[in-house]
């Protein structure tokens, strides 16, 4: 111990205290301060760097996200225009060939009056030639039977037989 | 409150340890009385001892080399430095008046001589008359000379001034990034900030200690690194050095104590027990606590002094034992040795500004403790 204070030298060490106070002022004002806070800036801005490229990303798979769903979307509404389409095509298809089956009735029907009309008028034109047929010949043979007077008086006779037996 | 009673066990040990050591220096002096009837080459040992000794101690003129001409006469090669003394005003000279301590420099009609490394004014004869115990009883002026750790301390604020200074322009310089020596300091400074300073001290308050952490690592580590070169300068293992750098570690810790800190060295035991419980411990607890306050620094103190100063003796010696073996496998040896050792004590520059600046920030963390931490503390239990 005596030798420590033997040792110890007044003048170093109010020497050291001057110049080691001295430079801690100095180099916290023009070093420490500047170099912490440059450290300090750059850390922040290596974290907000980070954080803006999280959010980026983020922002990026938000992005696909929506464009997957619109895709989807889209698909889906094609999908649905398709099927539309195919079922209006195949309403029309349908209603056309219903359209086309009734006019085909209707036309079958009208041919079939038509027909049935033609067939009454050539029936009643037929009737009326036949009966003007059967008047003509029935004139001619009644003109042929008349022309003599026995005939006639047995057609007479004939005649009445067929009342009285009535 | 266990760790830290530990703590202070543990400095108070190391403390004691310590001491034997300054003790087998003192039997050193009676010594050298009996030299005179000795040997040659018990008195090149005694040379060398002596060269050893002057070494580790503090000096008045910039000695980078001395050698002996053939005519046996001394010669020193180095510069000499300002003496600085307060006596009946201020006196300010020349050291080579002094002639490396052979000569009695004389000022202004006052008659200095330089005894076992400091100045006594004598008269002109330079007569020093000692007391019975061997101590020179002679008037020993204020002495506020500029020295060779003067000079050492303030090339290193120099240098760590334009350092530091450029590394700071640097980053506004190169867009926040750091350049060319700054690259390498700047993780250093990081690593003091992230891994001393923050797990210390604790992320709101380190802030204010950071520009004393970072000033006293690099400053302990540049100083020690010095020590290293042929220059021959043990600044940081000089007790004045280690003295002012521990006080202000003191200093700060104890005036930025928190009401926290104080309640913790005179109230140890908080509500925990009655006022009649804790009276009969806190006789024993509270000058332990005050002493652990004063211990601690000195601890610091102590600490770097002895390792500065025992690396230097250890690597001094080994290379003394060159001169000492002068032969083939001897001096190889003893130069391998100290290749060796000079290795390890570049860690140990390293280590010391590292364990200096760690526990002033652990001592800094329990100044700036507050309250949250001793809840946290009392929910544990």
């Amino acid at each position: 111990m005596e030798k420590l204070l033997n040792e110890f030298s007044l003048g170093l060490f109010v020497w050291q205290s001057l110049l080691f106070i001295l430079l801690l002022l100095l180099l916290r004002k023009f070093a420490w301060k500047p170099i912490l806070n440059a450290v300090n800036e750059r850390e922040e801005g290596i974290k907000n760097a980070l954080a803006e490229a999280d959010k980026a990303r983020q922002e990026m798979q938000n992005i696909n996200a929506d464009n997957e769903r619109i895709l989807k979307e889209a698909r889906a509404e094609r999908d649905t225009m398709l099927k539309e389409a195919r079922d209006i095509k195949n309403s029309m298809i349908e209603e056309a060939k219903e359209e086309a089956k009734a006019q085909a009735n209707k036309l079958v029907e009208q041919a079939r009056t038509t027909i049935q009309n033609e067939k009454l008028a050539a029936i009643t034109e037929l009737k009326n030639q036949v009966a003007e047929l059967s008047i003509n010949i029935a004139e001619k043979v009644v003109k042929e039977e008349l022309s003599n007077k026995d005939k006639q008086l047995k057609l007479v006779d004939q005649m009445l037989d067929e009342v009285k037996l009535n | 409150m266990q760790r830290k009673f530990t703590l202070n066990l543990l400095t108070f040990l190391l403390v004691l340890i310590s001491f034997p050591s300054f003790a087998q220096h003192n039997e050193e002096h009676s010594e050298k009385t009996e030299i005179q009837n000795l040997s040659q080459e018990e008195l090149d040992k005694a040379e060398r001892k002596e060269y050893i000794k002057h070494h580790l101690l503090d000096s008045y003129d910039f000695n980078l080399f001395s050698y002996t001409t053939d005519k046996g006469e001394k010669k020193h090669i180095g510069f000499s430095l300002p003496i600085i003394l307060w006596d009946n005003g201020l006196q300010i000279f020349s050291s080579s008046k002094f002639h490396h301590g052979e000569a009695i420099a004389e000022h202004n009609g006052n008659y200095y001589k330089l005894y076992h490394n400091k100045i006594y004014k004598t008269d002109t004869e330079g007569s020093i008359s000692y007391d019975e115990e061997h101590h020179p009883i002679n008037e020993k002026p204020l002495d506020f000379s500029i020295t060779k750790s003067v000079v050492m301390i303030f090339i290193t604020a120099v240098l760590m001034f334009l350092l530091f200074t450029s590394l700071a322009k640097s980053y506004v310089a190169n867009n926040g990034i750091a350049k060319g020596i700054g690259r390498f300091f700047e993780p250093i400074v990081l690593y003091i900030r992230d891994d001393i300073a923050i797990p210390n001290i604790g992320e709101n308050k380190y802030k204010k200690y950071m520009p004393y952490l970072l000033t006293i690592f690099f400053f302990i580590w540049f100083l020690n690194i010095f020590g290293l070169t042929p220059l021959g300068v043990n600044v940081t293992g000089n007790i004045a050095i280690t003295f002012a750098l521990a006080l202000l570690t003191f200093l700060i810790t104890n005036f930025t104590g928190t009401k926290d800190y104080w309640k913790h060295i005179f109230d140890p035991l908080g509500d925990s027990m009655p006022w009649y419980g804790k009276l009969p411990l806190y006789i024993i607890l509270i000058p332990i606590e005050v002493l652990g306050m004063f211990i601690k620094p000195f601890s610091l103190l102590i600490r770097l002094y002895a390792n500065m100063q025992a690396g230097h003796i250890v690597l001094m010696s080994l290379i003394g034992l060159m001169f000492f073996f002068k032969s083939w496998l001897g001096s190889p040896l003893s130069f391998g040795l100290a290749f060796a050792i000079s290795l390890i004590e570049v860690l140990v520059a390293l280590l010391q500004a590292y364990i200096f600046t760690m526990l002033s920030a652990l001592y800094f963390g329990f100044a700036s403790e507050d309250h949250s931490h001793h809840e946290e503390e009392a929910h544990a239990h």
